[in-house]
């Protein structure tokens, strides 16, 4: 493979990416509030449904993308509003949402099958796309995978340098130091839950009119809900995280596919689940610094040896928003 | 509604015992849930009453679809049964699906061993079974250890199993398990001697359904019935106090599991002893993705598992003619089923708060 033919399928990573990097920014948002919006898998298959329908209908992408996120928002709102004001459990919510959105999505896309395509063009920055190598690969993109760049380093910033990000930590870490300050906690979960839907939404529109379209049956994107929300925890619900994790994702199914043809007798659909034990693992990585047993085992260990273990997984550990999925109380 | 305010100066009385009657409040759910399909399917250009009469009639309208019907209720009670187990313990397996794939694997692999040796029939149907519960039992207890001991929550460590068994599926069916010459995702036929007994001319399963029904008795008795039950649902209501308390809770999670993954392996089983009588993909059919829906309905009461998995049933299979009849997908069952979980849920949120409210105002 030449140099030029690696720049472009290396860029068809980075634009494959682009919906991954939006799911995993909106649901690190509404999670860093603590709500978790389970419904991921389901409202990515309905909002690339409606971006694709509303985009081919109105033959505007602007139009498609505002519906998708819109209509990304309104899931997640009715997990903020089942679960803060109707005290519901929000994974259960979640969990029916991802099961009904997704037949919802077949069921009203189903006419729009085989619909003339448009797909969202891909725009060269100059001078920058003409960097050699680098260059093709992140800069001839759409203007959403721009956009996506731009997203994880504006939310990194907003979370973490911001005094409205303190609040949102607060609201997901501890609310009711948070509304002794005077902070509306319900209201700014809400908020936060809608703003994560919205991106979500955006997110599964730029599956559909950028990456493939709407044929009816989203095999490959279906189940990629599950794995940003478990890209979400990996991260350790930092953006910047959050986004290598992503990257990380898509690199390794992307190798998938190319090395499927050294396994020819290998059935293809089983490359595509390759990434769920991956998955596993990884969660495994991330959460086994948190178990007593460890502990307990590591201390029989040599001084030198235990240092070191233990070193590597601090530094993989993660630890949730201290309040993620318990509803607030004010008593 | 003009003599209640005459009777009570609280003008909302009859709109607050509405809302906070159980019954009523149930009745409002399906009443909304069956409105907002309805807009739906008005949105889809068809007639919403013509819909619901052709499920109606594809579940019910003849002993054939009928029987259909009740052999698809087996798999989804035992399935539901089993997570009865899990949500008790306050647990989300999500792995329910894979357990189940799992119990078909083990049960199928079983009979390919026995196949074509002198062994009678029942003993080898009994072994497949025997054999399918203990696939779903594994694949279930790997689900718990991995929680217990590498915190991994079990939602996401119940789909990367679901997903791993898909793949062990897939490379069985199109790899060394598949029939000569064809690769259709699909196994070979079981002979006949290793399928369980149908009633003459139908789908239906007697056996299957009595398996299933005491599985219902059993699942009741151990939850409502025994110090285990009640010990579990504590585990499930207050994990930590329940620890300081002195109950095993990893232990008593772990067999919740255990207990699911039973069931599961079960429902896998009785797929290809029962009704496939091969092993073939997608034979898990998503009756645990459903059971899920079903289980968070019955609100862990085993017994109400059994009409609200028939519902559900019925919706599916029923739906299935849409597409012929009325050139509708059939995944409007989906919506259909989802759409009732939602408003059961919301007019439950609705009732508690109006109660919590009316009270506050006696109080105040």
């Amino acid at each position: 493979m030449d140099s030029n033919a690696l720049a472009y399928s290396i860029g068809s990573i980075f634009a494959w990416a682009g919906p991954v990097i939006f799911g995993v920014i909106g649901e690190t948002i509404t999670e860093k509030a603590g709500v978790i919006n389970l419904s991921l898998n389901g409202s990515l298959i309905l909002t690339a449904m409606v971006g694709f329908v509303v985009g081919t209908v109105t033959n505007s992408f602007v139009f498609g993308f505002l519906a998708a996120a819109a209509v990304g928002a309104l899931v997640a709102l009715l997990i903020a509003f089942m679960s803060i004001s109707l005290n519901q459990s929000q994974v259960a919510v979640g969990y029916v949402l991802a099961i009904a959105t997704k037949s919802l999505a077949y069921f009203l896309g189903a006419p729009y099958v085989g619909k003339p395509v448009m797909l969202l063009p891909q725009v060269a920055i100059p001078f920058l796309s003409s960097i050699p190598f680098i260059g093709p690969i992140l800069f001839k993109q759409t203007i959403l995978t721009y956009c996506s760049y731009v997203l994880i380093f504006a939310c990194y910033f907003w979370i973490y340098k911001t005094h409205q990000g303190l609040i949102l930590q607060g609201v997901g870490e501890r609310p009711s130091a948070a509304y002794i300050r005077g902070v509306n906690v319900n209201l700014m979960r809400y908020i936060y839950t809608g703003i994560g839907g919205a991106l979500v939404g955006i997110g599964g529109a730029l599956y559909s009119l950028s990456v493939k379209t709407w044929n009816g049956q989203l095999s490959g994107f279906d189940g990629i809900g599950w794995i940003i929300l478990a890209i979400t925890i990996f991260g350790g619900w930092n953006p910047i995280r959050g986004a290598l994790g992503s990257y990380m994702f898509v690199v390794l199914q992307y190798l998938g596919i190319v090395l499927q043809p050294l396994l020819p007798k290998v059935n293809s659909r089983i490359f595509q689940v390759a990434p769920f034990p991956l998955m596993i693992l990884a969660l495994l990585f991330v959460n086994i610094g948190n178990a007593d047993w460890v502990d307990r085992t590591l201390a029989g260990l040599p001084e030198n040896v235990r240092r070191t273990i233990a070193k590597v997984l601090r530094s993989m550990k993660t630890s949730p928003p201290a309040a993620l999925g318990i509803p607030f109380e004010k008593e | 509604m003009e003599k209640d305010k005459t009777k009570n100066p609280n003008q909302n009385s009859f709109l607050t015992t509405l809302l906070t009657n159980r019954f009523s409040s149930l009745t409002l759910a399906v009443l909304f849930a069956l409105v907002f399909t309805s807009l739906l399917i008005w949105i889809m250009k068809a007639n919403p009453i013509r819909v619901f009469d052709v499920i109606i009639t594809g579940a019910f309208s003849s002993v054939d679809v009928a029987t259909q019907v009740l052999q698809a209720w087996v798999p989804l009670l035992l399935a539901s049964l089993g997570l009865m187990f899990t949500f008790t313990a306050g647990l989300w397996n999500i792995g329910v699906e894979g357990q189940i794939e799992m119990g078909a694997i083990f049960a199928y692999g079983v009979i390919r061993i026995f196949d074509g040796t002198e062994t009678s029939g029942v003993i080898v149907i009994i072994l497949s079974i025997l054999a399918g519960i203990l696939g779903g039992a594994i694949w279930a207890v790997l689900v718990g250890l991995l929680k217990n001991f590498g915190g991994v929550n079990e939602i996401f460590g119940g789909l990367g199993f679901n997903f791993i068994a898909d793949a062990v599926m897939l490379f069985l069916v199109y790899g060394p398990w598949k029939p000569e010459g064809v690769a259709n995702g699909s196994t070979k036929m079981l002979a006949t001697q290793y399928w369980l007994p149908q009633v003459h001319g139908t789908y239906l399963s007697l056996w299957a359904l009595g398996i299933a029904i005491v599985g219902l008795i059993i699942v009741t008795v151990i939850l409502q019935g025994t110090y285990f039950g009640l010990k579990l649902k504590a585990v499930g209501k207050n994990n930590k106090s329940s620890f300081l308390l002195g109950i095993p809770t990893n232990r008593y999670m772990l067999m919740s599991f255990l207990l699911c993954g039973v069931f599961a392996g079960l429902t896998g089983a009785l797929q290809v002893t029962g009704f496939n009588h091969v092993l073939r993909n997608n034979i898990s059919g998503g009756y645990g993705y459903l059971g899920l829906m079903v289980g968070m309905l019955a609100n862990i009461q085993p017994l109400i598992t059994a009409p609200i998995a028939l519902v559900f049933i019925a919706i599916s299979k029923g739906a299935a003619s849409l597409g012929i009849d009325l050139k509708l997908d059939s995944n409007l069952a989906g919506v259909i089923q989802g759409a009732l979980v939602i408003f059961v849920l919301i007019m439950d949120g609705v009732r508690r708060q109006v109660i919590k409210l009316t009270k506050g105002v006696q109080n105040g």
